[in-house]
């Protein structure tokens, strides 16, 4: 056995155990022991590698690789330790332009480091396929991190022509490659490295706040490709391997994503939803009564079973901790209280469930909308906390731009409580005939306060 | 201080219920009243005069119960009783001001408003003050029991060491609130339950409270104000001939037939009655106006001469006083809350309500019946916005196939021009793919953020590539891979770390 072979055969296990993280974190009992197995893999395989590349390495380099890596772990574990759960999309796109940045900077060395191999042709497209999704990545996961931290506004940028642009884009992309591979050329992998950079840019810069679910998992998706790609170009199955399990299950939470939005995957990425039909639909459709915290206290407390369906409201109005004191009151009188959890709700898959654990809540009565949806009739109040599309009734109706989306169905409770700061439209610009029924009542203003006052009348 | 509201003891010969309870006397003060209970207005229901002192009301007698600015009860009031109100006073009770023009008549010469509680619209909004539907609902439990009561066998189909029992089978004329709620009775009773309606509408309702319904398969138009309609001959003929055969077949009927403002239609003949087995037993929840059945006495039991007892009772609801005066007082207290905006005690009268505007009978001495006729849909009639048709179905498998024979070729192409090296790695690709699909497949939707987070680090695995080239002689490599190291070190360090500080809030309960 040599040091290489031994590496292979480390990377074979850590492989092997990336496989069973995933499939550990599929169930909560397992989850735990789901990330043990990943860190146990990447610590495989770190290792393998280190000693590897220890091997005829000039001093300066074990210091860089040592400076480098202890500085990257630190501040890897600094943010972990620091960020809010409500800004976990924020961290998650930017955690993936790093992968998008490092693959690319791979990438660049694949060509740097002079030594093409067997098939140089290959290897030069590797390098530019490997180089430009990195770079999409990077500039998509930069850009879809300033909207979620709302450092740029979260509106989809409308460039006339876009879909040309991209598609332009693309062809760039297949050309030079082309020309790369006849005649290798820096500046050749430069215009790549650039076309891939503002590619990125604006392809996420076209989609809306409401889509970033699907954007935040696409650049999983991503970046998972990118690190196989540099699987390609390095000639490491280990990298192979791993790109392709993150970027499947990228891919699928973008499935999910999708089919809950009723949307093609292509319709989101090509962005631009609703933003037609918005104004015309956003009429009055009636009258809308209100509560107050008082009287809705008060239903609740003669209630029998009560459902809660939190949106992105409740994140932004950081309002799951009182909601979860609401629980835990109602609870201990007995009331059965449950969640009802649209996929696409917040701004990342599984963000409400996050934010729920994070205040307490048990996550045996977060419940997904297949699960729950057959039990509104059955049901004394919902609560509607900061979520307008993902309760619409005009999902129903053929004509509306939110047709055949699958919603939680709210409606069919006895009584509806809408916690909204106004009745302005949702994401999707429609008018929501929710908020028109005889059962669903209003009730305005910041749903942080909004439950605190309702905790305090209970 | 608010005005001042009286509950008063009911008059009519054999009424057990009372308008007001302990629990809702609170709910009246906090509207801001001073509540007067007249001295043993709740004995029949089983309130005391000291649970109602309790409960914040002043127990007071019949004479000051009336002399106050709101007066609640139950029943329509007697003439003496017009004359105790003063002046500008505020009367809520059962007045049924359809069938009794003459007392809404004698009402209108005293300066006074009268709100009738059997008059609330029938729309959403209004269901919590619908006193019809909740005294059907106790009716139609009640019925059931009355029925079990006179019927000598189980309802329950059991299988003893004495033999088998098969379960007692019964027929619910009518499906609305007493024909559900009887359904509902004799369903948990354990009977075999049938129902029949000219609403097909209500088919999924009589469904979900385990009964079966016999549809009258004759065309009925829609009913717009949710009450049922007077039928069409052809349905008529039709619904005799399930009756009739109903008849013979079942164990207990309970009819809930009624159409506002109408004699009840007769649905079960002699004839029907004749052919039932002995022993069986009718409740004829019409008996009021009329009956739906032949030879129902309102108000009595009767036996037949084949030993079918009809059950003609007029005061079901009256029969469970306490559940009653509950439900009954809940209502008046949704009703006071509607006149009560601002919870001080002081009654306004919101004519642009329709759910106020439909229940007043007498304004200020005014008569306002009938009120403007309003459309309701309790029921919406069907909407003819018809679904595109799901013409599409084959269409898209076939593309599907398409694309993927498409995909097979393109795939089979490209590894078989590709050079050997590539080819193992092309498979190790394909195949991861197809595990990392299945894998994730199965996660858990609670699961989605952690996924994302758990991928994140391992995909910072590129750190292999950077490691590997972070010794090489070109200085500039080696840079550019130290900076690739500590972007993917972040991302492993972090993403595991994040990983487990999310896992570990997620509890059970």
């Amino acid at each position: 056995m040599t040091v290489a072979t031994a590496a292979q055969a480390a990377y074979l296990v850590a492989a092997l155990l990336f496989v069973l993280s995933l499939a550990g974190l599929s169930k909560h009992e397992t989850s735990r022991n789901g990330v043990l197995f990943g860190i146990a893999g990447m610590a495989l395989a770190l290792v393998a590698t280190i000693v590897l590349a220890l091997q005829g390495m000039a001093v300066l380099g074990i210091i860089l690789l040592i400076v480098a890596m202890a500085a990257g772990g630190g501040i890897g574990l600094w943010r972990a330790r620091v960020v809010e759960m409500t800004g976990m999309p924020e961290l998650i796109a930017l955690l993936h332009s790093f992968v998008g940045l490092a693959a690319v900077l791979v990438g660049w060395n694949g060509y740097l480091n002079a030594d093409a191999g067997s098939l140089p042709g290959i290897h030069h497209a590797e390098v530019c396929i490997g180089v430009f999704i990195g770079a999409v990545t990077f500039t998509g996961s930069v850009v879809a991190f300033l909207k979620l931290s709302a450092r740029i506004k979260s509106a989809p940028m409308m460039l006339p022509g876009r879909h040309f642009l991209n598609l332009g884009a693309l062809i760039a992309f297949v050309v030079l490659t082309a020309f790369f591979v006849s005649t290798p050329n820096i500046s050749i992998l430069a215009a790549v490295t650039a076309v891939a950079l503002l590619l990125g840019w604006h392809l996420v810069a076209s989609i809306g706040g409401g889509d970033m679910p699907v954007v935040v998992s696409m650049l999983n998706s991503y970046s998972g490709w990118a690190a196989a790609a540099s699987g390609f170009l390095l000639n490491n199955d280990l990298l192979i391997v791993t790109g392709a399990l993150v970027g499947s299950s990228g891919a699928y939470l973008s499935y999910i994503m999708c089919k809950a939005m009723n949307r093609s995957f292509i319709s989101v990425i090509a962005g631009g939803f609703g933003v037609e039909a918005g104004t015309i639909a956003a009429i009055e459709q009636g009258e809308h009564r209100e509560i107050t915290p008082a009287d809705t206290a008060e239903l609740l407390r003669e209630a029998e079973s009560v459902i809660i369906t939190p949106g992105y409201g409740m994140a932004v109005a950081q309002a799951q901790y009182p909601v979860a004191e609401l629980t835990k009151k109602l609870r201990e009188r007995g009331v059965d209280v449950r969640f009802g959890i649209h996929p696409v709700a917040g701004r990342l898959p599984g963000h409400m469930n996050v934010l729920l654990a994070e205040a307490k809540v048990p996550y045996d009565i977060v419940l997904e909308m297949d699960e729950i949806n057959d039990d509104f009739p059955h049901t004394s109040v919902v609560l509607v906390i900061g979520a307008n599309d993902t309760v619409n009734p005009a999902a129903d109706d053929p004509g509306s731009p939110i047709a055949g989306m699958p919603v939680l169905h709210v409606w069919e409770a006895q009584n509806v409580v809408v916690f909204k700061r106004s009745m302005a439209v949702g994401y999707a610009g429609v008018q929501n005939p929710l908020f028109f029924k005889d059962n669903s009542k209003m009730l305005f203003g910041d749903a942080k306060e909004r439950v605190e006052d309702i905790v305090r009348a209970l | 201080m608010g005005r001042t509201l009286g509950v008063v003891t009911e008059s009519a010969a054999g009424e057990t219920r009372v308008a007001a309870t302990p629990a809702t006397v609170r709910q009246l003060a906090a509207l801001g009243y001073e509540v007067l209970v007249e001295t043993g207005a709740g004995a029949a229901a089983s309130c005391t005069d000291e649970a109602y002192a309790q409960a914040g009301a002043r127990i007071a007698t019949r004479g000051e119960a009336w002399a106050t600015d709101v007066v609640i009860k139950v029943n329509p009031p007697a003439e003496p009783e017009i004359a105790a109100l003063h002046d500008g006073a505020t009367l809520i009770g059962m007045i049924g001001p359809a069938l009794r023009p003459e007392l809404v008549q004698t009402l209108s010469e005293r300066p006074i408003t009268v709100l009738a509680m059997d008059a609330v619209p029938r729309i959403s909004r209004a269901q919590s003050l619908d006193v019809l539907s909740s005294m059907a609902n106790i009716a139609g439990y009640r019925a059931v029991i009355e029925a079990a009561n006179r019927f000598g066998r189980f309802f329950t189909g059991q299988v003893t060491a004495a033999g088998k029992v098969p379960p007692a089978k019964v027929l619910v004329a009518g499906a609305g609130v007493a024909g559900l709620a009887a359904i509902a009775t004799a369903n948990s009773l354990g009977a075999v339950v049938r129902a029949t309606d000219p609403r097909s509408e209500v088919a999924e309702q009589v469904k979900s409270l385990g009964g079966d319904f016999l549809a009258v398969d004759v065309e009925q138009e829609a009913s717009t104000d949710g009450y049922a309609k007077a039928t069409s001959e052809a349905y008529d003929r039709r619904a005799a001939e399930i009756y009739a055969e109903q008849a013979r077949d079942v164990d207990i009927i309970i009819t809930t037939a009624l159409i506002p403002g109408r004699p009840a239609p007769r649905l079960v003949t002699k004839e029907h009655v004749a052919s039932m087995r002995p022993g069986s037993v009718i409740v004829d929840m019409a008996a009021v106006q009329g009956g739906n059945v032949e030879g129902t006495v309102a108000g009595e039991v009767v036996t037949t001469a084949n030993g079918v007892t009809i059950i003609g009772y007029t005061d079901l609801p009256g029969r469970l006083p306490a559940q009653a005066s509950q439900l009954y007082g809940t209502n008046v207290v949704n009703l006071l809350k509607l006149l009560t905006p601002g919870k001080d005690g002081e009654v306004v009268l919101d004519f642009e309500d329709v759910v106020l505007r439909g229940m007043t009978v007498v304004r200020g001495g005014e008569t306002t019946w009938p009120p403007p006729k309003i459309s309701v849909s309790a029921a919406p009639p069907q909407q003819v916005q018809k679904t595109p048709e799901p013409q599409k179905k084959e269409q898209p498998r076939r593309t599907r196939h398409v694309v993927v024979a498409a995909a097979a070729i393109a795939l089979f192409l490209l590894v078989g021009f590709s050079p050997n090296e590539l080819i193992g790695h092309l498979t190790v690709f394909a195949l991861s793919v197809v595990i990392g699909f299945y894998v994730i497949g199965n996660v858990h939707h609670a699961l989605h953020t952690p996924l994302m987070s758990v991928t994140n680090a391992i995909s910072g695995i590129v750190v292999v590539g950077a490691l590997l080239q972070i010794g090489h002689s070109n200085i500039v490599v080696t840079v550019l891979a130290a900076a690739a190291v500590l972007l993917a070190s972040i991302n492993i360090f972090g993403g595991f770390a994040v990983t487990r500080r999310m896992l570990s809030m997620f509890s059970r309960s």
